[in-house]
């Protein structure tokens, strides 16, 4: 006698308990709130909006421990979240040149106007771990500096003036930039198109992908014009008002990486771009955006298309770790009706195997016998 | 202490925003109007993983109503935790009746399975689908499949089953078995096992397919003829089974093997389970099926 | 009453549950090609939009989708303030720009192939015709066939284009590009995709 398995609805039920006791820990250490997740975790707090696609420091905080900490969960959280608010409209792009800017550094030039700002980096930290913080430590006040006056020129623009770099994307006049959250994706696709999928895209998949450019796969040799961060201002147009209204600032990273480039017949030599842009502070997804962006020019700038870096179909298909995620965890989904499927069929390959394995058997046997 | 939920999100109806809902609909439209091509859509997050049926998920989103009422299987049966977690999800945000009788359902969201009862006029099977793109395996860039389908260039696709013959002795497909539909479009029927092919073709029920993940969504309307694809001197044939449900009784019927020990035993029962339960109900029996027959829950109304 | 205060009344009353109403009856329409939807009146758009097809546009139209209106629509400023603020649609400036087309009337539209057809790579890409008609039984008769038809069924709207038969004829063989019809009628709406062949015509 047998009896099927049931209950799935009370084992889901008391999963999700059993998983909310072990978020929660050990009751005896204090719940971590919001506000200490913002404030000293905000690194991790500014990938989860980056890759979440959603400018909001508590929501994205709240995926994080909702997640425990696992950074895709909490990226997915809040993907379902966003995807599901209403469009008002879209802010005007957002001026990099103005921003006020709290760490900018140039690796083309030893100076230049604006100056180099290390501002909070991990750069030149001896990474060893630190047993005051441990304990809980005082940290002291940084130190500020005056305001600072003088305009940050982009690196970008101090190269143009020469004429020795491309011109910043240049699209159709009646290119209207598309949205990849609200359109589905086309292949080849716009460089507008493909900066979105990348500003979104795996922290980890971009990094391995632009470390293989340096690598040799589809060298562009590429140096850092400049990598800013800090605060730029939104602003959006209403139709009914006769100026632009201002929304607030978001911190935002930006890297513009500058490539050699030895020309084309239609293009003189000149230095080319590639362009990474994400919320938050992550210079290290900036710049591998900025890496794959440029390998991933390879065919407009004529270039042969040989490693994976600049195959846009396969790039822009698998940065997304919402996606990547789902589909490889989907595998531990009930598949026994497939298994079922495929196991009948080698067992009646195999029948039929054998069977001819003992006629050939008893073929050569009766020919020794002979 | 219960700590008060804060001010977050008031979710829409069956969750997605209404402009969401009319993208689809309208994809939705041309996937009926043009059967077995693939329509490309904005394809949302949804809050269960891609490739946990976020396209089927965002289907019956978009056509569900506060009158329909809504089965959701996996592997044919309502129980498993996926289609249970989905019933869930749709009891939650949309309210909707809720039932495992495929006869008393309105809209039925299936995950590699077509139910055994045949379906009606009026019904509306829903699939999730991995890879909507027959020739995926074969060509995995979209660029040049695109190219394929439109120029109704599907001789890759047989090269391929030919091969299987050359090699097998016979087409080693077993599930996702492509077809042809109303003699233009290859399709992929999504991962069911071939077994409920024949199924498709001119069902009275409207079949609706989401592939979240990959952005597409297809459909076969009521009545369209769904040809698997063959060779004259390999027709299509169907898996076979060499013994009835084991609980049921039931012959011609997809079966799940179940291990009983770890010394080979095993049987074979219904993979669809409101089936088997109906038969067993009906007083069918197979050789290991239980003396009294509990049935489960069927049918919970709208909130 | 004022074009303002006309194009602001006249929505849904219950925008979701109307619009997955209005939804769930062109989606059965065009499963069943030939097969009369009822459908209440949902939407009082501004005459001669009528409440049919205005609630269709209500159910189908937003600023993804521009919908190019025949001259009789196009002439009533009321009905473009009406599905500008409903919708949000903007509107096509060719018939081959268009998502969807709103005539008013059929018997002197422009013809089939001009408006948008889909390409060979995305037939999707092709317009929706909503052809607003009187109803769907008084005109000559349409003996339709192709998926969705069990066996044959059929239809008779009054006041189709010029030359219908032949002209849907040259869209089926367009096929998978073309144009995909739905007539709404007073109370009631039917769909002719692209895939429905029309049998024979009666006088």
């Amino acid at each position: 006698m047998y009896v099927a398995v049931k209950g799935g609805e009370a084992a889901i039920a008391n999963a999700h308990r059993l998983l909310a006791d072990r978020r929660r820990g050990d009751r005896s250490v204090p719940a971590l709130r919001l506000d200490q997740i913002v404030e000293q975790l905000a690194l991790g707090v500014d990938r989860v909006m980056s890759e979440g696609s959603l400018y909001d420091r508590e929501l994205a905080a709240l995926a994080v421990v909702q997640a425990r900490g696992d950074m895709i969960e909490a990226i997915f959280l809040v993907r379902a979240y966003r995807t599901t608010l209403p469009r008002f409209g879209y802010t005007n792009p957002v001026d990099t040149g103005a921003m006020q800017v709290e760490r900018r550094v140039s690796a083309t030039y030893k100076d230049l106007p604006g100056g180099q700002v290390l501002g909070p980096t991990f750069d030149y930290t001896h990474r060893l771990l630190d047993p005051e913080l441990a304990a809980g430590a005082e940290v002291e006040t940084p130190a500020q500096r005056p305001v600072e006056p003088e305009a940050m020129p982009r690196v970008s623009a101090i190269l143009a003036h020469e004429g020795l770099i491309e011109a910043d994307g240049e699209m159709p006049l009646d290119h209207v930039p598309g949205d990849i959250t609200r359109e589905p994706l086309q292949f080849p696709m716009a460089r507008d198109i493909r900066l979105q999928a990348l500003s979104r895209g795996d922290e980890g998949f971009l990094l391995a992908l632009g470390y293989s450019t340096q690598r040799g796969y589809a060298r562009n040799h590429p140096f850092v014009g400049e990598i800013r961060i800090g605060e730029v201002e939104l602003e959006l147009d209403v139709p009914e008002l006769p100026f632009a209204v201002p929304l607030g600032s978001i911190r935002v990273t930006e890297c513009q990486m500058v490539n050699q480039f030895k020309g084309s017949a239609k293009a003189p030599p000149q230095f080319t771009r590639g362009y990474g842009l994400v919320f938050g502070q992550s210079e290290r997804k900036a710049m591998a955006m900025a890496l794959c962006d440029r390998a991933l020019r390879a065919s407009e700038l004529g270039e042969d298309v040989v490693a994976a870096a600049q195959d846009e179909e396969f790039v822009i298909s698998h940065s997304d770790n919402v996606q990547a995620t789902g589909f490889v965890e989907h595998l531990k989904l009930p598949h026994y009706v497939d298994f079922q499927a495929e196991l009948g069929l080698v067992r009646r390959m195999r029948a039929e195997y054998e069977a001819r394995e003992n006629e050939d058997k008893a073929e050569d046997k009766r020919e020794a016998a002979e | 202490m219960t700590a008060q939920p804060t001010e977050i999100a008031t979710y829409n109806f069956a969750y997605l925003d209404e402009q969401t809902k009319r993208m689809i609909r309208r994809a939705i439209l041309k996937g009926i109007a043009i059967p077995g091509y693939q329509v490309p859509f904005a394809s949302r997050e949804m809050p269960m993983p891609y490739g946990w049926g976020t396209g089927g998920v965002q289907v019956t989103a978009s056509i569900i109503g506060p009158d329909d009422v809504l089965k959701v299987i996996d592997q044919g049966a309502d129980d498993t935790t996926n289609a249970v977690s989905i019933r869930a999800f749709f009891k939650k945000v949309a309210k909707v009746a809720v039932t495992t009788e495929t006869a008393n359902a309105t809209i039925i969201q299936t995950r590699h399975r077509i139910p055994e009862h045949p379906l009606n006029a009026g019904q509306v099977l829903v699939f999730q689908v991995p890879i909507p793109e027959p020739l995926r395996f074969l060509e995995p860039r979209e660029t040049e499949t695109r190219k394929m389908h439109a120029l109704e260039e599907y001789g890759l696709m047989h090269v391929k089953l030919y091969e299987d013959i050359a090699k097998h002795g016979r087409i080693a497909t077993t599930y996702a078995y492509p077809v042809k539909v109303e003699g233009r479009y290859v399709m992929d029927p999504s991962p069911t096992p071939k077994f409920d092919n024949p199924k498709m073709h001119r069902s009275p029920a409207l079949q609706l397919f989401g592939a979240g993940r990959e952005k597409r969504i297809y459909a076969v309307p009521p009545f369209t003829d769904v040809v698997s694809l063959d060779f004259e001197d390999h027709p299509f044939e169907v898996q076979t089974f060499d013994h009835p449900c084991a609980l049921c009784g039931a012959e011609n019927v997809y079966l799940d093997e179940v291990i009983l020990d770890d010394h080979g035993g095993h049987m074979f029962v219904c993979s669809d389970t409101d089936h088997c339960e109906k038969r067993r109900a009906g007083g069918h029996h197979g050789h290991l099926a239980p003396e009294t027959h509990l049935a489960s829950e069927k049918t919970e109304p709208a909130k | 009453m004022d074009i303002a205060t006309q194009s602001i009344d006249g929505g849904f009353a219950e925008p979701v549950f109307n619009a997955q109403a209005v939804f769930r009856a062109i989606m059965d329409a065009m499963a069943r090609p030939g097969t009369v939807q009822p459908l209440p009146q949902l939407a009082r758009p501004p005459a001669p939009l009528s409440a049919t097809a205005g609630a269709v546009a209500l159910a189908l139209c937003d600023n993804d989708t521009p919908v190019w209106l025949d001259p009789p629509l196009q002439a009533e400023a009321p009905v473009k303030a009406w599905l500008g603020f409903h919708t949000g649609a903007p509107l096509a400036n060719t018939p081959a720009d268009a998502h969807f087309a709103l005539i008013a009337n059929p018997k002197e539209m422009a013809a089939l192939d001009g408006f948008a057809q889909g390409t060979q790579e995305y037939p999707d890409r092709s317009t929706t015709l909503i052809l607003l008609v009187d109803d769907l039984a008084s005109g000559p008769s349409l003996l339709l066939e192709g998926p969705g038809i069990e066996k044959t069924s059929m239809i008779a709207p009054p006041g189709m284009p010029r030359h219908f038969v032949e002209q849907w004829k040259q869209n089926n063989q367009r096929f998978p590009r073309g144009v995909d019809i739905i007539l709404a009628a007073p109370g009631s709406l039917a769909c002719l995709p692209r895939t429905t062949r029309i049998k024979t015509m009666e006088a």
